[in-house]
């Protein structure tokens, strides 16, 4: 009786709310007591021909699984509320009379005037369209660039978080569980200084910047240089950042009390048309300005500096690049601040679209691994184009699989590639043995 | 008084028993075959659902219903490790953890009708509490949690005696030299694939009885109680036992939720009763905050200075993923 009675409920759900296109607040039916309990319906009525007038003095009729009926009639507001009484966890019957329509207002055909409202909350709320179907209805087809356009733009921010992942990788062999937190020290440190201390936001970026630049500096110098020197192996210095990711995550809940909060400056900017294909913002064309300026120079840099030749010789080989007189530390050390730096700088913007969370290190910490494992663990340009295929591959999912389960989609495509082509785009064959 | 009595109640309650087997199936993976798997929560959740949705949704007998547990923590094993155990230890560490939350989020989002969102799966007890031959219950310990525990501490010297038995076998010792060099017992002529993926499949099985175990003690089945904190609690306590030792994860399991229970113990009383840390610095929400950086600050530490833990042999444990 009580495992039959949810499906019940759920099937007389479902066809309600296909049959009758209305939206009904559902919860899972398991109430247990045979009460009667005061419950409330409300429903809004308007007449979409003549632009969403409120339709006045229609009566509505409450029918319970007792046969009881209760009346109502709509305000010149188009609103009506009825209270009444039903026995807990029965469907009542909700009914409009037609002939109390006012003249002109027709309901829209396939409007049945009857529904059965399987809701247990306390408030039921019921719609009955009146008037033509004149919605604008978006097709899959017409998301399409708004999409690719949004996925661009999460994959350009999520590339500095995954650049420095790729490079601590490529210098030191250490998959680093703990990146996606320095995305969330991002985040969080622009948070205290735009609103605890009151920094406008262009300011607390930067300070941003410079506080990442310490801790990256920081975290090798005491954390990761020493493990390296006493030659502790590499699945032992992962699980050390599995603590520390687990660490600095309930440090930033203990912080943020485990709420998600806000910026207090560019929190809404007006979004504008591009060409009827998708909406832009000011803001989002400054995100990706900033992004591409520092992807442009960390990826020149590494290509054309002492430093950033450096960097790739010691990613090739440590100790030939010793050998030749570079300074191998040093170039760790370098790798650890410029990586932590460009995940901070991300998680300040990343914060725009996730909201400041402590949870945002755990959610891009799955993107950044799809991303530079799909790209091919190591290679700088691999965490580029990994970013940006996750980025707008996750965008592309929601129009096929529910909005929730859109990272999985991210997911997928990194079992694949492990399937096919273990390193990845552009990686190489001989890191992944 | 309650500084003692809760955490040793705690420590031998279902909740600890579901972690000593999930630590203990960490244990094959990573104490025996150095396998890093992030993603013990997912064989927990895989079996702790799959009962439950197949008692509570098709009232399949309780028995059935834990095979097919079983089943798909076998399944799960295997759509992990095939893509992954050919390649460096890190890439099944990345595809558990990714696992692990990609199942988490489909279980809270997908099949409401089934899994109930974030309320859980319940109503799937019956069965294993009919055979419950406790009349009453005794130490503070309900008459159910007993049951679940006799049945739970049974499952754990089970699995203690065939992971004792197992590793002293060939099997065993092919195991642990895939541990120690993986090339050297792939010139012997042995299938290192196979035995991963073997280890893989034991140690997700025997996680899966740990999430059987904690859904019978909580009598609900919910995609939070699976987040990465459990695999990453698991996996402290483990190392704080002490890795590739029969014993040590039931030891340091015991040991490390006593601990997190009397610290739990102790801030609540802090702030509340005794008054001594105020609000500002500390409220009732955040003691969850501050006892799981202490898990994090314990594993770290643990790595760095005593890597074989309470138990272990530093010499046994030379794993080095390069």
């Amino acid at each position: 009786m009580v495992k039959s009675r949810p499906l019940a409920v759920l099937a007389a759900l479902l066809v309600a709310v296909l049959t009758l296109g209305i939206a009904v607040g559902a919860s899972p039916a398991r109430a247990d007591d045979e009460d009667e309990s005061e419950r409330t319906l409300t429903a809004q009525l308007e007449d979409s021909a003549s632009g969403n007038t409120p339709v006045e003095g229609v009566e509505i009729t409450v029918t319970t699984s007792d046969g009881d009926e209760f009346t109502g009639t709509t305000d010149a507001d188009g609103l009506v509320e009825i209270v009444f009484t039903s026995p807990a966890g029965t469907p009542v019957t909700v009914s409009l009379d037609e002939d109390t329509l006012p003249e002109g207002a027709q309901l829209r055909p396939g409007t049945k005037t009857e529904l059965t409202v399987s809701s247990t909350l306390s408030t039921i709320s019921v719609d009955f369209a009146i008037g033509p179907d004149n919605r604008d209805v978006e097709t899959k087809l017409d998301r399409i660039p708004g999409a690719i356009y949004n996925g661009l733009l999460f994959g350009l921010v999520m590339a500095m978080a995954a650049l420095g992942l790729s490079m601590i990788f490529g210098t030191t062999g250490l998959t680093n569980f703990a990146h996606g937190e320095l995305v969330t020290l991002g985040a969080v440190c622009t948070y205290l200084l735009n609103v605890a201390a009151g920094i406008p936001f262009l300011l607390a970026v930067p300070m941003t910047v410079v506080v990442a630049l310490g801790f990256g500096w920081l975290q090798n110098r005491i954390l990761w240089a020493p493990l390296r020197h006493r030659g502790t192996g590499l699945i032992a210095m992962m699980i050390v950042t599995i603590g520390l990711q687990f660490l600095m995550r309930n440090f930033f809940a203990y912080i943020t009390g485990s709420r998600t909060e806000l910026y207090d400056d560019f929190t809404s900017p007006t979004g504008k048309d591009f060409a009827g294909l998708f909406t832009y913002t000011g803001r989002d064309l400054a995100v990706a300005a900033v992004s591409i300026a520092v992807l442009t120079v960390v990826l020149l840099a590494l290509s054309y500096t002492r430093l950033g030749r450096a960097t790739r010789a010691v990613a090739d080989n440590p100790a030939l690049a010793a050998s030749s007189g570079i300074n191998v530390d040093r170039v760790i050390s370098i790798v650890w601040v410029v990586g932590t730096a460009l995940a901070a700088l991300a998680g300040a913007f990343l914060a725009f679209q996730l909201g400041i969370t402590y949870q945002i290190g755990q959610l891009v910490l799955l993107l950044l691994f799809a991303a530079v494992t799909v790209g091919g663990l190591g290679s700088v340009w691999g965490a580029l184009i990994g970013s940006l295929i996750i980025g707008v591959l996750i965008e592309l999912s929601t129009l096929v699989i529910p909005t929730d389960l859109k990272n999985a989609g991210a997911l997928a495509l990194l079992i694949v590639i492990l399937l096919v082509r273990p390193q990845g785009i552009l990686g190489r064959r001989e890191r992944i043995g | 008084m309650d500084l003692l009595t809760i955490p040793l109640h705690d420590a031998f309650a279902p909740l600890a028993v579901s972690f000593v087997l999930a630590a203990m199936g960490l244990n094959i993976h990573y104490g025996y075959t150095g396998l890093l798997n992030f993603g013990q929560a997912a064989f927990a959740a895989v079996g702790a659902y799959a009962m439950g949705v197949a008692i509570a949704s098709f009232d399949v007998p309780f028995i059935p219903a834990v095979i097919l547990g079983v089943l798909f923590s076998v399944l799960l094993a295997l759509l992990m490790g095939i893509p992954t155990l050919r390649l460096r230890a890190d890439y099944l560490a990345i595809v558990t953890i990714a696992v692990a939350e990609v199942l988490r989020l489909f279980f809270t989002t997908t099949n409401k009708d089934y899994f109930h969102a974030r309320d859980g799966v319940s109503g799937f007890t019956s069965g294993f509490r009919n055979a419950n031959p406790y009349s009453e219950g005794m130490l503070g310990f309900s008459r159910n949690d007993l049951w679940v525990m006799t049945v739970g501490w049974l499952l754990v010297a089970f699995f203690c005696l065939l992971t004792w038995l197992l590793v002293r076998s060939p099997w065993g010792r092919v195991l642990k030299s895939i541990r120690e060099d993986e090339d050297a017992v792939r010139s012997l002529g042995k299938n290192v694939y196979y035995y991963k993926l073997q280890a893989l499949i034991l140690g997700g099985v025997i996680g899966a009885f740990g999430g059987f175990v904690g859904a019978l003690g909580l009598a609900s089945v919910q995609p939070d109680s699976y987040n990465l904190d459990f695999t990453f609690i698991a996996f402290t306590m483990l190392i704080l036992g002490g890795a590739a030792r029969v014993l040590s994860p039931v030891v340091g399991a015991v040991l490390f939720w006593g601990l997190l229970s009397f610290l739990q113990t102790l801030l609540s009383k802090l702030i509340g009763e005794w008054g001594v840390i105020p609000d500002s610095i500390l409220n009732s929400e955040q003691i969850g905050n501050v006892r799981f950086m202490v898990v994090g600050l314990s594993l770290m530490l643990l790595m760095i200075y005593r890597p074989q833990g309470i138990f272990g042999d530093k010499k046994e444990l030379a794993i080095d993923g390069r």
